[in-house]
């Protein structure tokens, strides 16, 4: 992990997986990863993707309503 | 239908033909055996439950799965597809979970015993049934569902299609009186779901029961619950709770979908053999496995009416059921049939009342219910060849 990725925190697995189809759709590059213990206590699993996609990465999800708990950078 | 590919034998391997599609289909669609397979060896961890990598693909073919069903159903988001042990399980969900003392409910007297026991235990709950009288074809007139809607209705539960015999409810327009009087649909897509087209907005279906190992051709422990666009899933209460892989921290059940409803670790290793059946099936086409079957269906029952002291029930019409046949041997208990036909004739099919004692009453046949050929997409016309055979054999007999 480095500074130029951000993780979109989720509420189940089954949402990071509608993500991760999204973002396939979209060209957008992504993999699913633990959720970082100092961002969250979950035992689940977070998207981790580019920071420099944020802007598309907002509007794939909000065109799809895609749920999703927070987008942090790391 | 299935020329060029590769068509699992619908014989046992001591060549008994298999007609009791109904209850289980058999055999599956090629793939879907290798697809069980190849799960347990590769990728059979925990679905959603670890960050690793296996667990990540046994989830990610779990999300497949939903996403299949919501295309094949017509449902718009597959998160609202919610995975259980069966049909029965998700009848359960939404009967327990969606109900309050004080509501009414409105069914039909051709529903099986998964609607029918659960209704009669929330009877002794507060919650009253009102169960409309079908004919004795088992068709239903859908002005007698909204004739029986009362101030207290909060609910229709239909099943699309007897199990008896095959004959098919009018769901969609019950689905348009549901919403003209703002309550709810509920179906019962048991026998129905894979073989007959079935899309939840334009069949305005509220709650969609459904079962993996029928006419979805895979595993048995397979099956769940699709919702709605119009349910507000804060309306279902989840009927048991535990863990789910997510908001582990806490101690109360997670409200979001479809973790909500799904405690436990769910049957993966049948969830990859039903992708692998649902993707079968979308291949093939639904409406060509229906027409398979309707030729099938149409050749058992214009063979069934020549044969002398056979009483056949439904609709007697292909194109108006499933392909699922309810029928009596005057002189022979449906029993002793069975019987005779497993062990003479090597033909394999169920008797008595399957689950279903109100349809038995309406169709006349209670208490000794009947034979059911419950046939299925890999059967052939000479399946049926025999099938009419060995029936004439034993009418012939006793006349």
């Amino acid at each position: 992990m480095n500074a130029s990725h951000a993780v979109i925190l989720v509420d189940s697995t089954s949402h990071a997986l509608r993500i991760e189809k999204l973002f396939q759709a979209s060209g957008l590059a992504c993999k699913l990863i633990p959720v970082p213990r100092h961002l969250s206590s979950d035992c689940g699993v977070c998207v981790r993707c580019n920071s420099t996609d944020l802007p598309l990465i907002h509007q794939v999800l909000d065109d799809a309503r895609a749920p999703y708990h927070s987008i942090e950078i790391l | 239908m299935m020329s060029g590919l590769p068509v699992p034998s619908s014989r046992t391997k001591d060549g008994a033909i298999y007609l009791d599609n109904a209850a289980t289909s058999w055999p599956k669609p090629p793939g879907v055996a290798a697809a069980i397979v190849q799960f347990l060896e590769q990728s059979a961890a925990n679905p959603g439950r670890s960050g690793h990598r296996m667990s990540v693909e046994a989830a990610r073919m779990v999300y497949q799965a939903r996403e299949e069903i919501a295309s094949l159903f017509g449902a718009p988001d597959p998160l609202r597809v919610i995975f259980g042990q069966n049909i029965t399980d998700a009848i359960n969900l939404v009967l327990h979970g969606f109900l309050h003392p004080g509501d009414h409910v409105v069914t039909s007297s051709m529903e099986h015993n998964a609607v029918m026991r659960p209704l009669r235990a929330l009877e002794s709950k507060g919650v009253s049934v009102t169960c409309v009288p079908c004919s004795p074809d088992g068709r239903l007139d859908p002005q007698q569902i909204e004739d029986a809607i009362q101030p207290k209705t909060r609910l229709i539960v239909l099943t699309h299609a007897s199990n008896v015999c095959g004959t098919m409810l009018p769901i969609r327009l019950a689905g348009e009186i549901a919403h003209r009087h703002q309550i709810y649909l509920l179906v019962d897509a048991a026998q129905t779901a894979g073989v007959f087209p079935i899309h939840m907005e334009q069949d305005s279906i509220d709650f969609l029961a459904f079962t993996g190992h029928k006419s979805l051709y895979g595993p048995t422990g397979t099956g769940g619950l699709v919702l709605g666009t119009r349910v507000d899933h804060e309306l279902l209460a989840p009927i048991r709770q535990g863990g789910t892989g997510s908001r582990s921290e806490h101690e109360t059940q997670p409200g979001f979908l479809p973790d909500r409803y799904e405690s436990g670790t769910p049957n993966s290793v049948g969830l990859a053999g039903l992708l692998a059946a649902i993707r079968w099936i979308s291949s093939m086409g639904v409406e060509a496995i229906r027409s398979h079957e309707v030729n099938l269906c149409n050749r058992l029952l214009v063979g069934l009416a020549e044969i002398p002291g056979i009483t056949i029930y439904g609709t007697q019409s292909a194109s108006q059921q499933t392909a699922t046949i309810g029928f009596n041997i005057r002189g022979v208990s449906p029993s002793t049939a069975a019987l005779q036909l497993d062990e003479e004739f090597g033909i394999l099919c169920r008797v008595g009342l399957h689950c279903a004692p109100a349809a038995h009453h309406t169709i006349g046949t209670f208490p000794e219910g009947c034979i059911r050929f419950g046939l299925g997409v890999f059967n052939t016309m000479d399946d049926i060849d025999q099938a009419l055979f060995a029936i004439r054999q034993i009418a012939r007999e006793v006349q």
